[in-house]
């Protein structure tokens, strides 16, 4: 058996035992990246030397007997988001493809402070923003389980370097399921935390009130591992929650008595692939054969949540990405090139007296903007930049916004009110297995429907999270989402290992 | 003003740096005049991934201020984005307040002593928070378009006052100014300094012209780049003036169109003119919306009890206490309460151990802040204690030293750091022992008979002659002293 077949809370005690060493654990997962990246694509940067030089230092000390972090030599695959100090973090744009951020996110300082060796930064819909990783400036990422298919998005690289063998362990983000969709195409686990406890500090801002990061890895116990060395209050981040941490890998094995499921029939509407109805359907049962109790729960307003998260998830990118705009850092337009289209302009005009046009004609700064955002920005970036500058614009902002801000205040409480019955949420990550690449290229409003079952949960604020339940006649994976009220990820953890304990499809891998 | 056909209506915006060690939404620090781009985290120069934490001091220096001008705090207050592109603005926005903001309907009274208006409560609409954006500076060398940028300032705390448009002159709109200058410097939020920035001002100005029709309203302009009160006052008259002229020209009202929307002109001071500015279409529509990275502030009712409990004592309340413990009046209370804290101490030492406040104002007004300004110093650091002044003033009062040679007496004291007694003895001045004065007095009138004619004729002023001579005889008469003398012998004669 090779490694590559454990999970990491195995490799950890394999690394703890001193079986393998970080090193050669690290050079093994290099190995895979290297024989199989190329057909997938899920990194965009992998630093070998940097990485061997941490798992060199991990294994040092271990050897001085020195206490090592929770996650002590394992390797940790980071989504192109997170600002890594002196490492590129291009957000998947060509408007930060020489960006070297100078300082770490919050959840790097953690992984390096938990000993993860970090091995590579994965590929990404730009600024996040997609659910098929095709909106990348550089490459696309194949799905494992079928190359001419997408694994999701916009956390794509993150999920498919998982499915592929080539980092046990992974961080994404999550601003209307970009994690949990990715998870589900790829098959495997993955997790939306609760707005607020991991630190956003240094993720780059696509939707500031949605968006999270969480772990994604094979099965369930892992990703507890990883959160744990992720979550927590953070001073520098305002909408970090102040609440204590669990540890996550001390509870994920106790089984819940008596577990409380929510069934909402809105998560079976029209639309749903059959084969993710059945294994679904299956998986439900699965859980009542260890004794939880199905109940039906309504969320009557999740039919708006696609409507208002496509309002106000625009309305903040707008904004959060006003400071892409070649002056500090970043891409710049051609300067020379700009000026002498500007005077050949001018030009014109003057030689066809059209005053009226000269006076309005673009000064140098302006057009500096215009033709950096429009050169750098790829179309679905500059769709969400105009969907939210319009909806924020004076006289409209009454009617988008902030109706759209009522509604999620609506969602949420259905939320509440369901989580007074049950205490998870479960249904299908998705409507459909991972479909196949350029599919919906010319249809962005069906792309924005894969957020359909997953956005409630960004609206809401709440934990989720996606796991695998079964596998399509197509050979495609299924994924299984629970949710959880906020805070209450211990709960997702417990439920999804009871659920691995009993079911294999979390050890499942594509050919 | 009464002489034109017109009001003036004028609303000022004053934006004012809070004093505090660090930037309003991280820890940078706020130090002026440091090296460009050397006070900068990734948090104020809008860095991907980086977040703002609200600076909770400069909060407090903010509602101290809301509080001390009698503006309501609302419990409930955010943040919000003000949308923009501007090369020395890295985020792309500006964290301020909109809709909600920290402090509402506020006044502040101001008064001329002089008599050049009658008081007036000018009310204020509000004071919020936000954060400064960076300095851009145009190198326009021969063949040089280049803009260097300092983030230095960039997130340094700001508090916009905005006024209502309550003033009616240009001397209104300073002394508004002026006395919300001393208001901000007695609390100690801000040091106020416009040539460093500190303090500036957007004067929003229009006029309602009285016409046989009725009254019509001209377009409103807000006039920036003012740098100095004075400046303000200026660009103000000049403002109105240039509105009347070009409404006789044009007859253009407010909201006319074309040509009835505000405007924004800028000061030239070279010139003394106010100049168009270019309009920056892309700012029309800042598209405000609640700033999803940070929480909204909670402020509790007890909060703002122990904020105005604090506050000390303010301009206003001291001047009409000073006229009331020290007899002075309103234009010497407002000269001295002017000066700031510590003047007002050193005043108050003196009038209450002399126990004559007017004589105490009087030479504070003339004498300490005369050689204030010649020695280019401070109150704080003036070498002659309110004691050693009283002592001086105490010898006036005893008649040891006339009110004239008592100057002499001070210029001694602050040229040789004497005390008083000393001063007056190295001056050779002392007390003239009573029966030395009585006999020069006798000998005086006695080789004036004229004199005491009239003196005996009730002619008074006769004796000015006298003491002109006895001050002659001996510098140390006191001539006030010998007068009085000279009164009673003739009376018994």
């Amino acid at each position: 058996m090779s490694v590559l077949e454990f999970t990491a809370t195995e490799l950890l005690a394999e690394l703890t035992v001193g079986n393998v060493s970080a090193t050669e654990l690290t050079r093994v997962y290099l190995a895979q990246i290297e024989q199989n990246d190329e057909a997938i694509g899920a990194f965009l940067n992998v630093d070998a030397e940097r990485a061997l030089t941490q798992a060199k230092a991990i294994d040092q000390r271990r050897q001085a007997g020195e206490q090592l972090g929770l996650l002590a030599g394992l390797p940790v695959a980071v989504k192109d988001v997170l600002c890594t100090k002196g490492w590129t973090t291009t957000c998947g744009s060509r408007m930060l493809e020489q960006f070297v951020p100078p300082y770490d996110a919050t959840v790097i300082n953690k992984l390096k402070a938990a000993d993860a060796v970090l091995i590579g930064k994965t590929n990404m819909d730009e600024f996040a923003m997609g659910g098929s990783t095709e909106n990348s400036a550089f490459k696309k990422t194949h799905n494992p389980w079928g190359l001419d298919r997408t694994p999701g998005g916009s956390s794509g690289g993150a999920a498919a370097c998982v499915a592929a063998s080539m980092a046990p362990l992974s961080v994404g983000t999550d601003t209307g399921g970009s994690i949990r969709q990715p998870a589900a195409f790829c098959g495997v686990t993955g997790m939306k935390p609760t707005y607020g406890r991991v630190s956003r500090y240094g993720l780059v801002a696509f939707a500031s009130s949605f968006d999270q990061a969480g772990p994604l890895a094979m099965a369930a116990e892992d990703v507890a591992l990883l959160l744990e060395a992720i979550a927590g209050h953070d001073p520098v981040d305002s909408t970090s929650a102040n609440v204590p941490t669990p540890s996550y890998t001390a509870s994920v094995r106790e089984p819940i008595k008596g577990l409380r499921l929510g069934v909402a029939r809105e998560h079976f509407g029209d639309g749903l692939d059959g084969g993710v109805d059945s294994a679904v359907r299956e998986a439900i049962k699965v859980f009542e054969s260890q004794g939880a109790i199905v109940r039906e729960v309504s969320l009557p307003h999740s039919k708006y949540a696609i409507a208002t998260y496509y309002i106000i998830a625009p309305c903040e990118a707008s904004s959060n990405l006003a400071r892409y705009d070649g002056v500090h850092y970043g891409y710049r337009t051609d300067e020379k090139e700009m000026l002498a289209e500007l005077a050949e302009e001018r030009k014109t005009l003057e030689e066809a007296g059209d005053r009226a046009k000269l006076e309005a004609m673009d000064t140098s700064l302006v057009r500096m903007y215009r033709k950096t955002r429009s050169e750098a920005f790829g179309p679905e970036v500059k769709r969400r930049v105009m969907l939210g500058s319009y909806a924020l614009s004076a006289g409209y902002y009454d009617a988008y916004y902030l109706k759209a801000l009522k509604v999620r205040r609506l969602i949420r409480e259905d939320y509440d009110a369901a989580f007074k019955d049950v205490d998870l949420i479960i249904g299908p990550t998705t409507a459909t297995p991972a479909f196949k690449l350029g599919e919906m290229n010319e249809d962005p409003l069906s792309m924005y429907l894969q957020d359909l079952y997953t956005v409630s949960a960004n609206l809401a604020g709440i934990a989720a999270i996606s796991l695998p339940c079964g596998i399509t006649g197509e050979g495609l994976p299924v994924g299984l989402q629970l949710q959880a009220a906020p805070f209450e990820e211990e709960k997702l953890l417990r439920a999804a290992h009871m659920f691995q304990q009993a079911t294999d499809w979390h050890t499942k891998r594509p050919r | 003003m009464s002489d034109k056909p017109y009001e003036i209506i004028i609303g000022l915006e004053v934006h004012v740096q809070l004093q505090t060690q660090s930037k309003l939404f991280c820890r940078c620090s706020t130090m002026f005049g440091q090296a460009p781009n050397t006070q900068t985290c990734p948090v104020c120069i809008g860095m991907p991934g980086a977040l703002p934490v609200m600076n909770r001091r400069a909060f407090e220096l903010g509602l101290k201020t809301a509080v001390a001008l009698n503006l309501d705090i609302p419990k409930f207050t955010k943040w919000d984005r003000k949308n923009y592109f501007y090369p020395d603005l890295p985020k792309g926005y500006q964290i301020s307040q909109f809709d909600l903001p920290m402090s509402q309907n506020g006044w502040l009274d101001i008064s001329d002593p002089k008599g050049g208006f009658e008081p007036k409560r000018v009310r204020i609409t509000r004071a919020h928070l936000e954060d400064d954006a960076g300095k851009s500076m145009h190198d326009e060398a021969a063949g040089k378009s280049d803009s260097r940028i300092d983030l230095n300032r960039t997130g340094t705390p700001l508090l916009e006052i905005v006024s209502e448009p309550d003033l009616r002159s240009p001397q209104e709109a300073k002394a508004y100014l002026t006395e919300l200058r001393l208001l901000l410097t007695y609390l100690g939020v801000s040091d106020c300094n416009m040539q460093e920035g500190s303090l500036r001002v957007d004067g929003n100005l229009n006029l309602h012209i009285n016409t046989p029709e009725g009254q019509v309203a001209t377009p409103i302009a807000e006039v920036k780049n003012m740098n100095s009160f004075r400046a303000v006052e200026r660009a103000m008259a000049y403002e109105a003036e240039r509105q009347y002229e070009v409404w006789c020209e044009n007859k253009i009202k407010l909201g006319d169109s074309p040509g009835g929307h505000k405007t924004t002109r800028g000061w030239d001071d070279g010139r003394q003119v106010t100049v168009k500015q270019r309009e920056k279409e892309e700012s029309s529509d800042y598209r405000y919306f609640p700033d999803p990275d940070l929480l909204p502030v909670i402020v509790k009712p007890d909060e703002v009890e122990q904020v105005r409990a604090e506050l000390g004592e303010l301009p206003a309340a001291m001047r009409t206490r000073l006229e009331t413990t020290h007899g002075i009046d309103p234009y010497d209370s407002d000269v001295i309460v002017n000066q700031g804290r510590e003047l007002v101490a050193y005043y108050e030492e003196l009038a209450t151990s002399t126990r004559d406040g007017r004589r105490a104002s009087n030479w504070v007004q003339q004498d300490v802040l005369r050689t204030l300004n010649e020695q280019e110093t401070s109150i704080s650091e003036f070498s002659i204690s309110a004691t050693a002044l009283a002592e001086l003033l105490k010898s006036i009062q005893a008649g040891d030293v006339d009110n004239t040679r008592a100057k002499d007496v001070f210029d001694e004291m602050v040229r040789s750091g004497m005390s008083a007694g000393d001063a007056m003895a190295a001056l050779g001045i002392e007390k003239v022992d009573e029966s030395e004065a009585e006999g020069l007095c006798r000998e005086l009138l006695e080789a004036n008979p004229k004199v005491v004619e009239d003196l005996k004729a009730g002619k008074t002023k006769a004796v000015g002659s006298l003491i002109g001579q006895a001050k002659k005889r001996n510098p140390n008469v006191n001539p006030g002293q010998f007068k009085d003398m000279c009164l009673k012998i003739v009376e018994g004669m």
